[in-house]
């Protein structure tokens, strides 16, 4: 007979503390104030709009900067995130632990940033699609948008060397 | 041009990008300010860790970092600009900054047309002879300058 499904709340839990895990180990990602939402295995980024994320007092606008390091942040949480999800999915399932094992990020080897237009003193959102993955390299493309899904104010993509998975 | 308005304008271009609320939050200091260059470093901070096993700078930081500095280097420039903004930002990291040690970027902006400034920039730690990062970019121009003797 088939095991009975596990609760959804106990699914749930475990997805959550997981991500968080991975969220709250990075400082600059506190350090900018960005969160991470979740549906399913997908992930949004949101920085909440600060002034201190202002580049151009006068317009004005997100420095540029900013928008860089919150489009490699997204790109670096969904790679590890997609590992994590398949460590959590695949065969351990319920088993799954967590652990006090050192979380180790994949590192960026290059990332190229297409601003389109100026970002907003507004809450700023960023999805990444891993294109391709392999056991050493990683290639990710993020967008990133304000109000409207469809105007992009900036994209990004990069290319990551993954943490090895042995030891 | 002479000599006064270049400085002039290297102290416009010092009170600009000390104004910008995120390069003070990262501590940037402008080390130097010529005509077209720059030279911003940024103390290392434990706020802007990005590999918690390691105690390594995130990228994110050095990419804003190489921003700053190469929009230092395109407001210093000769050709005047005015206001400009980053089109498009390519970095790559050639290995982690050692933990500790203060960053340092500098920055060039070797073209400038009507519209658009070219830059390229590298990053090092207190081994300056061994990059962490390099980065190249173009930066919108606002307020392109009006030739001298051109038709108002």
């Amino acid at each position: 007979m088939k095991p009975r499904p596990e609760p959804v709340q106990v699914i749930k839990q475990r997805r959550d503390a997981a991500l968080q895990r991975l969220v709250t180990s990075v400082p600059y990602i506190q350090f900018l104030g960005i969160q991470f939402d979740r549906r399913g295995d997908e992930l949004t980024a949101v920085l909440p709009f600060a002034d201190k994320l202002i580049g151009n007092p006068m317009l004005p606008a997100i420095h540029g900067g900013v928008t860089a390091a919150f489009l490699e942040v997204t790109a670096i949480i969904e790679l590890a995130w997609a590992t994590l999800w398949e460590d959590m999915e695949n065969g351990q399932g319920a088993d799954f632990q967590l652990g006090d094992a050192p979380i180790r990020l994949p590192k960026t080897i290059d990332f190229s940033v297409d601003y389109l237009r100026s970002g907003l003193p507004r809450d700023a959102y960023a999805r990444a699609r891993i294109n391709r993955s392999g056991r050493r390299y990683a290639s990710v493309h993020v967008e990133a948008w304000q109000d409207n899904r469809s105007r992009l104010f900036a994209q990004a993509t990069g290319h990551f060397l993954m943490p090895s998975r042995d030891g | 041009m002479t000599d006064d308005l270049q400085a002039r304008r290297e102290r416009l271009a010092r009170q600009f990008i000390e104004s910008l609320p995120h390069a003070r939050d990262l501590g940037m200091q402008l080390q130097v300010l010529n005509a077209g260059s720059a030279e911003i470093s940024m103390a290392y901070d434990p706020r802007l860790i990005g590999d918690p096993e390691t105690g390594v700078i995130h990228g994110g930081a050095v990419s804003a970092l190489m921003d700053t500095c190469g929009g230092a280097a395109v407001m210093s420039h000769p050709a005047a600009v005015q206001g400009t903004a980053t089109l498009d930002l390519r970095i790559d990291y050639m290995r982690p900054a050692t933990p500790g040690q203060t960053i340092v970027a500098r920055a060039e902006c070797y073209h400038v047309t009507r519209s658009v400034a070219f830059v390229r920039a590298t990053a090092t730690d207190d081994d300056t002879s061994r990059p962490v990062a390099t980065a190249t970019a173009a930066f919108t121009v606002e307020n392109p300058p009006v030739k001298s003797g051109a038709p108002k």
